[in-house]
């Protein structure tokens, strides 16, 4: 049996009056294990379909180009390619994810039209009687581009003199009319002012992928009542309904979405990057198409985790208070928006960490650039901007020659404090964790800190 | 185009390929058998694991038509019915599972490993699904379970 390391209930009693866990704490077999460990589990690939079409994807070549001409007469000469798709085959050629909660502007083409932002950005794709044919199809498609100059790199994207890749006009989303997403509180400036030290330090993050075993893919089957069914991996299966119906411009209605059997996701999977495709392929053909990334479109094109770049800037007392704390924060989105103005924001309420801080101030910025878009994975947003946190606490409570756990206990934010986004804290339990995490480790804690609680002395 | 006659699971198959069909093709889509996953196609992952022979092979790189007449096993013979084997029973309790994609793969080289070793170091176990990646476990509870089927296995012969 595995390691479960009993639950500790001592603590906050007094916040549960009627404790009684049925399930935390005990060892509960998934319900679907059985059907791994016998091969029974129905991935969408494992289901075979007659007649089964296939779809392969011409990509760019280039990180930043105009697209001059598209030649598909020798991919359409290929035996076994019933059709190419080009962006005029898209009824509605915008992929948005955030447009269904109000996030604006549409940046993402479908099939790119007349430019290509980042090098494998799909341009036409081809659908064919086997796998093998659309390869060989897709291959034969002929771009003829001029290559613009690529920004590669966030805070080149923000510099004065920086080319403009985005239509919209800047390389940064703009976040209801300001260039990043702005966290304000206290006078920061006064802060460093009243300062015994200063610290600041710069923290970098290379983008990330998930790299599932079963690579992005679904099979979509033309339904005789009109409808089309879509077995697929997402890890959202509604994203990809609402998603796949704007962009084919039909009613939701028109779709059923197949899902919830994921061979590894980790946020790589929410993103609806093959079901509008593989649509309309199954409407053109009017015959089962199945739309699979290889290993290598996996690993070049779908969506990492975003590059970061982080400066932290501490204003801190002799005794270990942090009084002022300043961050410039950068997510490199890539080319397009996909899951990334989400995950910004994200990052900047997670601002200043779990420490009661008076002086904050953030500007979080979501920065286009020609890379690969970034999206959802694992705590985006909040998981990079922990790394340089967290390593910007160690790095200080080095320089002042203090315990690194007696430094974030001074700093830890506690019930009854407000938080730098105007919120009263409440249901704190940074300061129970740490206690509990030194004992487990045999790191000795001083009386004084072992006293202290999340309940707080001011609250 | 070839006629290939194979094995599977101790029951004989007949089945025309072309040249460039793989074993791991045949297997899913000629004869319906889909456990063994298709993860890279290039030999990278180990999803697509079968015995060869008694031999773990990944399948996405075996040309059928050149294993004409061979014994192939595949994780949905291991099974009795019901009671399944040392290795699927230790993995399912072990919690060694989690998307399981690579979970069929995982199982066929386990088996293999103890088919030829009933009595495995934790370093001979990391050696034999050195092949094949997990992403979702970080491999602990599944090198805990194959140690674990290794007991059962030498308990239940011992019975
Ligand atoms: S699919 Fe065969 S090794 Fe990955
Ligand atoms: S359980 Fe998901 S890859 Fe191993």
């Amino acid at each position: 049996m595995p390691r479960v390391n009993p639950i500790d209930s001592d603590y906050f009693k007094d916040e549960r009056p009627d404790d009684k866990f049925s399930v935390i704490g005990k060892t509960v077999q998934r319900s679907d294990a059985l059907g791994h460990v016998t091969g029974r589990t129905e991935f969408f690939e494992d289901r075979t379909f007659p007649d089964l079409a296939h779809v392969k994807i011409h990509r760019s070549a280039h990180h930043h180009a105009r697209i001059n001409s598209v030649d598909v007469s020798e991919a359409l000469r290929v035996p076994g390619v019933l059709r190419v798709i080009t962006h005029r085959d898209v009824p509605s050629n915008w992929y948005m994810v955030l447009r269904l909660i109000g996030i604006e502007p549409n940046d993402e083409p479908v099939l790119a039209e007349d430019r290509v932002l980042y090098k494998g950005e799909p341009i036409v794709a081809v659908v064919a009687d086997s796998e093998a044919a659309a390869l060989e199809g897709a291959a034969r498609v002929k771009v003829d581009y001029t290559v613009l100059p690529a920004v590669l790199d966030v805070e080149a994207a923000l510099a004065p003199d920086a080319p403009v890749i985005k239509q919209a006009g800047t390389n940064y989303f703009v976040y209801e009319g300001h260039h990043a997403r702005r966290l304000r509180f206290g006078d920061v400036e006064q802060g460093f002012a009243q300062a015994d030290r200063i610290f600041e330090w710069r923290y970098s993050s290379a983008p990330i992928e998930h790299a599932p075993t079963e690579t992005t893919g679904c099979v979509v089957v033309p339904q005789s009542s009109g409808r089309l069914l879509i077995h697929s991996n997402t890890q959202a299966a509604f994203f990809t309904l609402d998603n796949t119906a704007l962009i084919l411009d039909r009613p939701f209605t028109d779709l059923q979405v197949k899902g919830g059997t994921v061979g590894g996701g980790f946020g790589g999977k929410v993103d609806v990057m093959v079901e509008p495709l593989a649509c309309i392929a199954a409407t053109l053909t009017n015959r089962p198409v199945k739309f699979v990334y290889t290993r290598e479109e996996e690993m070049q094109v779908s969506s990492p985790r975003a590059a970061e770049r982080i400066y932290i800037k501490d204003g801190v007392m002799n005794d270990g208070r942090i009084v002022a704390r300043k961050v410039m924060l950068y997510v490199d989105s890539g080319a397009y928006s996909r899951h990334s103005p989400y995950g910004t924001t994200k990052a900047c309420a997670h601002l200043p960490g779990p420490y009661t801080i008076p002086n904050v101030y953030a500007d979080c910025h979501c920065v286009y650039t020609n890379r690969t878009p970034s999206s959802a994975m694992r705590g985006f947003g909040v998981t990079i901007a922990d790394f340089a946190l967290e390593s910007q606490m160690d790095r200080i409570a080095r320089a002042l020659e203090m315990d690194p756990l007696q430094f974030r206990l001074k700093n830890a934010y506690r019930d009854g404090d407000l938080k730098a986004h105007r919120k009263v804290a409440e249901g704190t339990a940074l300061i129970e964790v740490i206690q509990r995490a030194a004992a487990l480790v045999g790191h000795e804690l001083p009386e004084e800190y072992q006293a202290m609680s999340s309940r707080g002395a001011g609250a | 185009m070839r006629i290939v006659n194979l094995k599977v699971n101790g029951v004989g198959k007949t089945f025309i390929a072309r040249p460039e069909t793989t074993l791991l093709l045949a297997l899913r889509e000629q004869l319906g058998l889909t456990g063994a996953k298709r993860g890279c196609a290039q030999g990278a992952c180990g999803s697509c694991t079968v015995l060869l022979e008694g031999e773990p092979v990944v399948s996405c790189l075996v040309p059928a038509v050149t294993v004409d007449g061979a014994d192939i096993a595949t994780v949905e013979g291991l099974a009795d019915g019901p009671a399944l084997s040392h290795v699927q029973q230790a993995f399912l309790d072990g919690f060694a599972t989690q998307c399981g994609f690579c979970t069929p793969g995982m199982i066929m080289s386990a088996e293999a490993l103890l088919d030829r070793n009933p009595d495995p170091t934790r370093d001979e176990v990391n050696e034999a699904i050195s092949g094949n990646v997990c992403r979702c476990t970080g491999y602990e509870p599944i090198v805990s379970a194959i140690l674990d089927a290794a007991v059962r296995r030498r308990e239940g012969a011992k019975l």
